[in-house]
């Protein structure tokens, strides 16, 4: 590992050395509220990696989930990752072996600091992206586990601690509604799974919406790719 | 609870699958072919959706709707415990919005919504 490219990535990543540890520890604390110790806390941040990926798993092993729910859940969760992967074909490249390790670890804050930041002069890009990556897993690593231990050695009341995970997914949701200037499919995302939920019931709610959702998103295709044209063109004349 | 082998391969399913969501732009678009508009296209419109999807499925156990219905038909009235199904929740996402508009700052939303919520089911509606 080179030092210069550790020490030029370490003030970069601090925002989410904070806000791992937090979501970690919150993670740590949901996870031995439903009986996992550390050890696993430990293994599920080393070998999964996923902040919303992983509080849906506490949800999953919980309720005992299929191994086919598992699957489909874990997917649905994560599939804006795909978006992330494709505005990144061109900074990993050249990266060799690391690359794997890059695209592994490519969560949201990784992803956020990679296509936010420039590595600073006489320090190799490539070297400077792959300790940013290593040093947010670390902390990922670091909270889930101070999480689970603190939550089977204090005696706290975590009733209530996997609100996080809505937090969470709100906080991203309030991100994307800033900085898009559809809100269309938000809406139609809302509207179409509360209707599921009243028809389908708390259970199977999510496929029905999902392929009605994305049909729907199909349908307005002309619509909403035509708004971000004429968008587009509104902002290079202002 | 699930056995020690059936939990880890659950934990490996979710491990399989993650990777396999950040790894199918490089499998399919990295020999430098432009992605197809389409892909884009809902790469670019599905993650908001998906996003609003899950915070209503994170809420699928606030019976609001079941509370609005009770009001409604004859012989219940208006109870604090019955209002507990829901209220805490809506109002935590609420808290949660405000911060994230007012400060931008992820860790403070999200312990400063979620300390909320746990005080309130702890203590408030009980």
């Amino acid at each position: 590992m080179d030092r210069k490219a550790l020490a030029a990535a370490f003030p970069v990543t601090l925002p989410v050395l904070m806000g791992y540890l937090a979501i970690g520890i919150a993670f740590g604390l949901m996870l031995e509220g439903i009986g996992y110790n550390f050890i696993w806390a430990f293994f599920m941040s080393l070998t999964i990696y996923a902040g919303s990926g992983q509080y849906l798993g506490v949800t999953l092993l919980a309720t005992a989930a299929g191994l086919g729910t598992v699957a489909l859940m874990t997917l649905l969760i994560n599939l804006r990752h795909v978006v992330y992967g494709l505005s990144m074909l061109e900074k990993f490249r050249g990266m060799g072996k690391r690359k794997l390790y890059m695209i592994f670890s490519l969560t949201d804050e990784t992803y956020a600091l990679l296509s936010g930041t420039k590595a600073p002069a006489g320090v190799d890009p490539r070297n400077f992206y792959f300790a940013i990556a290593i040093l947010d897993q670390s902390y990922w690593i670091a909270g889930s586990v101070i999480g689970a231990v603190a939550g089977a050695v204090l005696p706290i009341d975590t009733t209530g601690v996997d609100f996080a995970m809505t937090a969470l997914f709100v906080v991203i949701a309030v991100e994307q509604w800033e900085s898009v200037k559809q809100h269309l499919p938000a809406l139609l995302g809302f509207g179409v799974t509360l209707v599921s939920l009243l028809i389908v019931g708390a259970e199977n709610m999510l496929i029905p919406a999902l392929f009605v959702m994305v049909g729907a998103l199909l349908l307005l295709r002309g619509r909403l790719d035509q708004k971000q044209e004429t968008q587009e063109k509104e902002d290079i004349l202002c | 609870m699930l056995t020690v082998p059936q939990a880890i391969a659950a934990i490996a399913v979710m491990a399989l699958v993650t990777f396999f969501t950040r790894a199918v732009p490089f499998l399919l678009f990295d020999r430098g072919e432009h992605p197809p508009a389409l892909v884009l296209y809902l790469g670019r419109v599905l993650p908001p959706a998906i996003i609003a999807m899950l915070i209503v499925y994170c809420l699928r156990e606030a019976h609001f709707l079941t509370w609005l219905g009770t009001l409604f038909s004859a012989g219940t009235g208006l109870e604090l415990a019955a209002v507990s199904s829901w209220l805490p929740a809506f109002l935590s996402v609420i808290v949660v919005v405000v911060l994230h508009l007012w400060k931008h700052n992820n860790l403070l939303s999200i312990f400063g919504g979620t300390v909320f919520y746990m005080v309130l089911i702890q203590r408030v509606f009980v």
